[in-house]
């Protein structure tokens, strides 16, 4: 029955042979950004997160200190060496259910793209990629110089494939569907920061 | 097919009997309009994108069957099922087989207007499964017994106030309580019990990549993610046309989705599935329904383009202001008016109709669907094919004949302006005369425009 199907779809549309349209190049020139981290800064405010610039990762653990949400969180998760108050085990998770208590997660995103703050992070080292959707709380450490001007040129930098989840994130998970009020944390995190790591 | 439904012009008049109402959908609309344009704007290639997405789309349609095997192929090398669908039946059974195969009892879904057009809801839940939309919107319409109103924004239609009420009954919020911080604090609440709960989780998919073999899903919730990442089996279903070949193109396409849809520089989350979660299942079923068939026509091919991002309907001055309910479709708005006569010409022959042909859905669509063209086309394609109703086909014909006869053109005026002003009242504004429902016709001149311009060059030659 299923093979039936897949040959009868493919019979159907090779019944027609379409003339040929050639496949646009697009090596550009697309704009880039003049101030890529000054401009990511700027789209992740628009979007309802925050972009904090810090000299090195160890300012990071003074700056969570300063975030209302992380000095209320019980249980905190890092994949970012050197965080603090991290308490909570990722690995000793067996079930990604029993991460559903988590208040604050810190993780690391491999770059950032400047036109729509889009962070790109993938399952690589979080054992339950459900982690970035679950915690109330999500902070990504991004190193600062790792910032591309647009998707162009974020997608020739990701490897699509070679992992088996891979996600641009930009800003905290948000709604409009009741009367186009714009509401900050529908089902995912309620905040996003973003630290840009200069060193 | 089917005669069932109203006419749009009658389902209309329900909804625009609701002045204030009307104004206030309108309003909510424009105001996602202008912000598409802002988004529009901030971005000097515009042009080039959309240029670059319609050649992309149209590109993958004339070699559909060779992309579909090689993501077939792909998708399978990196440990997904995929699944073909020749039919709304076939996709249905193919869900539900997989859901049986488990057990499972309790699934939370994603935002797909592919699964509502196949009315798959109805169908796992005669079989005894719970199905719960997550999406903020369609979980609101799904309370309510109805489909979305709109594709992007599901539940526009519906004030604060009767969320408030929708939400008292069912999640037990405060009685009169309409903030939308607090309904939507509450349906997160809620929800998040039905994610901790399901056993499996659907998706649609937004893009498809051939080379890759994987599948790409744009929300701003979050919903899609937690439901596919809490349970161990993702069903993702996508129409065939949701394909691009390379993963280059996915940046023409999210730079173009969100602005297009809210005015976003891109959706809050943009997942990329590439096989299985570890010790899951990643089922892609690949449907056809119909859309094998649309790509033959040269005439509406190229609304298989199409990526589902609304900006048609937001600023559809018909739209605006009739509601997405008044067109009886999955899909409403002018690329569902494109759309639903494809399936059922006479079932919705009136929405080719409900167009004032103003071209602004072309103007921003994303991907370069000549939509108001098209929907021209239909009329003469409807009328063709005898899909419109007997009065349309005689009042078509009659002005018709009357337009292309100089002589009955000439005597229809000069009887109107003879004898219309003596008529009583009831001969022009009657049922039949749906023009002069709220329009007073002016009053007769004694002499026509062409009347006076012989007489003015009689004068001047004359002297």
């Amino acid at each position: 029955m299923a093979d039936n199907s897949r040959q009868a779809i493919l019979d159907q549309l090779r019944r027609t042979t379409l003339e040929p349209v050639a496949l646009p190049d697009l090596r550009g020139p697309w704009t880039t950004s003049d101030d890529p981290r000054r401009q990511f800064a700027e789209v992740l405010a628009a979007v309802g997160g925050r972009a904090i610039t810090v000299g090195s990762l160890a300012e990071v653990n003074a700056e969570l200190e300063k975030i209302p949400a992380y000095q209320n969180a019980r249980q905190i998760c890092s994949r970012v060496a050197g965080i603090a108050r991290a308490n909570v085990d990722l690995d000793a998770a067996g079930d990604p259910h029993d991460l559903e208590k988590v208040d604050f997660f810190i993780a690391p995103g491999e770059f950032g793209v400047a036109e729509n703050a889009a962070v790109w992070v993938t399952d690589e080292s979080i054992k339950h990629r459900v982690l970035y959707f679950l915690t109330q709380h999500l902070a990504l450490v991004v190193p600062a110089r790792e910032l591309v001007s647009n998707m162009h040129e974020a997608y020739q930098r990701v490897k699509l494939g070679q992992r088996q989840f891979g996600l641009f994130l930009s800003g905290p998970s948000k709604t409009a569907d009741i009367e186009q009020s714009l509401v900050i944390g529908a089902h995912g995190a309620r905040s996003l920061t973003a630290f840009l790591v200069e060193s | 097919m089917g005669t069932a439904v109203r006419s749009h012009p009658l389902e209309a008049a329900d909804f625009v009997a609701n002045d204030s109402r009307m104004h206030w959908h309108d309003k909510a609309l424009w105001f996602v309009r202008a912000k598409r344009d802002k988004a529009a704007a901030s971005v000097p290639e515009w042009e080039q994108l959309r240029e670059a997405a319609s050649q992309i789309k149209l590109h993958t349609l004339s070699r559909l069957p060779e992309y579909l095997e090689e993501f077939e192929r792909n998708a399978t090398r990196l440990g997904a099922v995929v699944h073909w669908a020749r039919d709304a039946e076939d996709h249905n059974r193919i869900v539900l087989e997989i859901l049986k195969k488990h057990g499972i009892r309790r699934i939370v879904k994603s935002k797909s207007m592919l699964t509502e057009e196949c009315h798959l809801n109805p169908h796992l839940e005669k079989n005894g499964i719970e199905v719960v939309d997550t999406d903020l919107g369609e979980r609101i319409v799904q309370f309510r017994n109805e489909p979305p109103s709109h594709i992007v924004l599901p539940a526009i239609h519906i004030k604060k106030e009767e969320v408030g009420e929708l939400f008292h009954d069912r999640l037990g919020t405060e009685k009169g309580a309409s903030d939308p911080t607090y309904l939507t604090e509450a349906a997160r609440g809620h929800l998040r019990d039905k994610f901790m709960n399901a056993e499996a989780g659907m998706t649609g998919v937004n893009f498809a990549v051939a080379e890759t073999g994987g599948v790409v899903v744009c929300t701003n919730e979050g919903n899609a993610d937690l439901g596919v990442s809490l349970p161990r089996i993702h069903i993702a279903c996508m129409g065939i046309e949701k394909l691009v070949p390379r993963t280059q193109d996915l940046a023409v396409f999210t730079r173009l989705l969100a602005r297009s849809a809210t005015g976003q520089p891109i959706t809050t989350y943009t997942s990329h599935f590439h096989g299985p979660i570890p010790g899951g299942e990643l089922h892609i079923v690949l449907v056809d329904n119909g859309r094998s068939q649309f790509r033959e026509s040269e005439e509406y091919r190229s609304s298989l383009k199409c990526i589902r991002c609304g900006a048609c309907l937001n600023t559809c001055p018909i739209f605006r202001r009739s509601g997405g309910h008044s067109y009886h479709a999955v899909i409403p708005g002018p690329i569902g008016s494109v759309l639903a006569p494809l399936r059922e010409p006479k079932k919705y022959y009136s929405l080719p109709y409900a167009c004032s042909l103003c071209g602004s859905c072309s103007d921003v669509c994303p991907v370069k669907i000549p939509l108001h063209q098209m929907l021209l086309t239909w009329r003469g394609d409807l009328a063709a094919q005898k899909a419109l109703p007997w009065t349309k086909r005689a009042m078509m014909k009659c002005g018709s004949l009357v337009l292309r006869n100089t002589w009955m053109y000439t005597l229809a005026g000069k009887l109107a302006r003879t004898f219309m002003p003596w008529m009583p009242r009831w001969t022009l504004y009657n049922p039949l005369n749906a023009w002069g429902k709220h329009r007073e016709v002016p009053s007769f001149p004694p002499h026509s425009f062409r009347e006076l311009y012989r007489k003015r060059q009689q004068k001047n030659h004359g002297r």
